[in-house]
């Protein structure tokens, strides 16, 4: 077992400092949802499907991450407040090599 | 009016299997749905992925889950009213409900079950200030009549299939079509995605990329929308219909203003006894509902529905006493007088 820190900041501009298991089949939604960073009922609506983008979040640090699936990549078409950096959270899974991984959350849409 | 026993509103899997819990008990179901077709999201937006934890399937598809529900529904005769959205609910002085959709359609229940899901999937709205204001004034979500932009000027936002298909379909209808898109690439089906390249080049869309509606213009009706191109400067587009074409999304709706109790955008029930909300006879089941250690789940939502049917029938027959009868049992009897039933045939004679 091996836990990952991730620094979050919230939709208040609130940073926390995190930690993730990379064993439980976590991604980074759940994370954000296990730790109460956003009001329950706003972030992963859809149930982490990519069909929501409740969970858009930007992406701060350079971590290498998984290339986004079409599913990912037609939601964020679709999605508002769309930067370049932005990933679906449900989308990134917890693993070692994303520890130290910053990230902003998104506006509710 | 349609009248039923229990009205249920949600037609997914919760709602579906709400029917087959209330058949046994010889109460009748009425559906009503936001979606043209039964089987809520597992039909409508994800139809060929597999779920992994219904009981007895290792495996199933969401399409498929939903056609065995109907299949085991249908002795239960239900009733439904689809395409139509859930829109005021109205107690009656005795205890039964009248709830009306957003095309005046009535039903009158004796139990309404709320099998909501995540909520009526409506149209993602873009931020733009007074947008609300234009609405049905030039401002339409979801194009019902191609003939209203016959040799008007129209601008569609968005990059999926939607957008591109009814920028090509009102290319021969509106005189002035525009799209434009956040991107430079579009999400849609190849064949669309060139079908509007080859109109582009003829001159009969025009497509801005990348670049997003920000403003809108006008009084009382749309007469421009403010456009920001990366890179350039912001720019006024004149035209009588703003169209933004950004999906759906899933929202708790008119539901909302019923006066029920509602704790993080779901709805608080009674877990310990029956699944009921705060209004007596109104019942809240499947992922709409909330309780301490609620998990929205399928399988849940099954189980809940179970128990709520029983605490209805004890509502609409408080005189009456119900022994619970195991289907291997007592069978399926259908409204039509089918009757499923394992054989209970003698063996052997005792002597």
């Amino acid at each position: 077992m091996q836990d990952i820190n991730i620094k979050i900041t919230d939709r208040n501009g609130v940073t926390h400092d995190v930690v993730a298991p990379t064993d439980m089949a976590m991604n980074l939604m759940e994370v954000v949802r296990s730790y109460e960073l956003a009001e329950e009922g706003t972030i992963g609506i859809c149930g982490g499907a990519a069909m929501c983008a409740s969970c858009q979040c930007y992406i701060e640090s350079d971590h290498q991450l998984p290339e986004m699936s079409d599913d990912e990549d037609a939601m964020l078409a679709e999605a508002f407040d769309v930067e370049d950096n932005s990933r679906l959270g449900c989308q990134i899974q917890m693993t070692p090599e994303i520890n130290g991984l910053e990230v902003v959350l998104a506006p509710e849409s | 009016m349609i009248t039923t026993d229990i009205l249920i509103i949600g037609a997914g899997p919760t709602g579906l299997f709400t029917i087959f819990e209330a058949g046994l008990l010889k109460l009748k179901c009425h559906l009503i749905d936001a979606l043209p077709q039964p089987g809520g999201q597992c039909s409508e937006i994800y139809p060929k992925k597999p779920i992994y934890d219904i009981p007895a399937y290792p495996e199933i598809l969401a399409g498929d889950l939903t056609d065995k529900l109907l299949e085991q529904t249908k002795q239960f005769e239900p009733g439904f009213t689809l395409g139509e959205r859930a829109e005021t609910i109205d107690k009656q002085d005795d205890g039964t409900f009248i709830v009306t959709t957003n095309k005046g359609t009535k039903h009158h229940a004796k139990i309404v079950a709320i099998a909501g899901g995540l909520g009526s999937f409506e149209p993602r709205k873009p931020k733009i200030e007074n947008l609300e204001k234009f609405e049905d004034n030039g401002v339409e979500y979801i194009i019902k009549e191609p003939e209203l932009y016959r040799d008007k000027k129209v601008v569609i936002s968005g990059g999926g299939d939607s957008a591109l298909d009814w920028a090509i379909f009102l290319s021969d209808v509106a005189s002035e079509v525009t799209l434009i898109h956040r991107r430079n690439e579009f999400r849609g089906a190849l064949d669309s995605v060139e079908k509007a390249q080859e109109l582009k080049n003829l001159g009969k869309i025009n497509i801005i990329t990348p670049a997003e509606v920000k403003g809108i213009l006008g009084t009382d009706k749309v007469t421009g929308v403010a456009v920001e191109k990366k890179g350039e400067d912001a720019f006024i587009i004149d035209t009588d219909h703003f169209i933004p074409l950004f999906g759906l999304s899933p929202k708790l709706g008119p539901i909302g203003n019923w006066g029920l109790e509602i704790e993080k955008n779901a709805i608080k029930v009674n877990n310990a006894l029956d699944y009921q909300t705060n209004i007596p006879g109104v019942y809240a089941i499947g992922d709409v509902n909330t309780y301490p250690g609620k998990l929205k789940l399928i399988l849940c939502g099954f189980h809940e529905a179970t128990l709520m049917c029983q605490s209805a029938y004890k509502r609409i027959f408080p005189d009456k006493k119900y022994v619970m009868k195991y289907t291997t049992v007592g069978g399926v009897e259908g409204f039509d007088g089918t009757k499923k039933e394992a054989p209970k045939a003698v063996v052997k004679a005792i002597q």
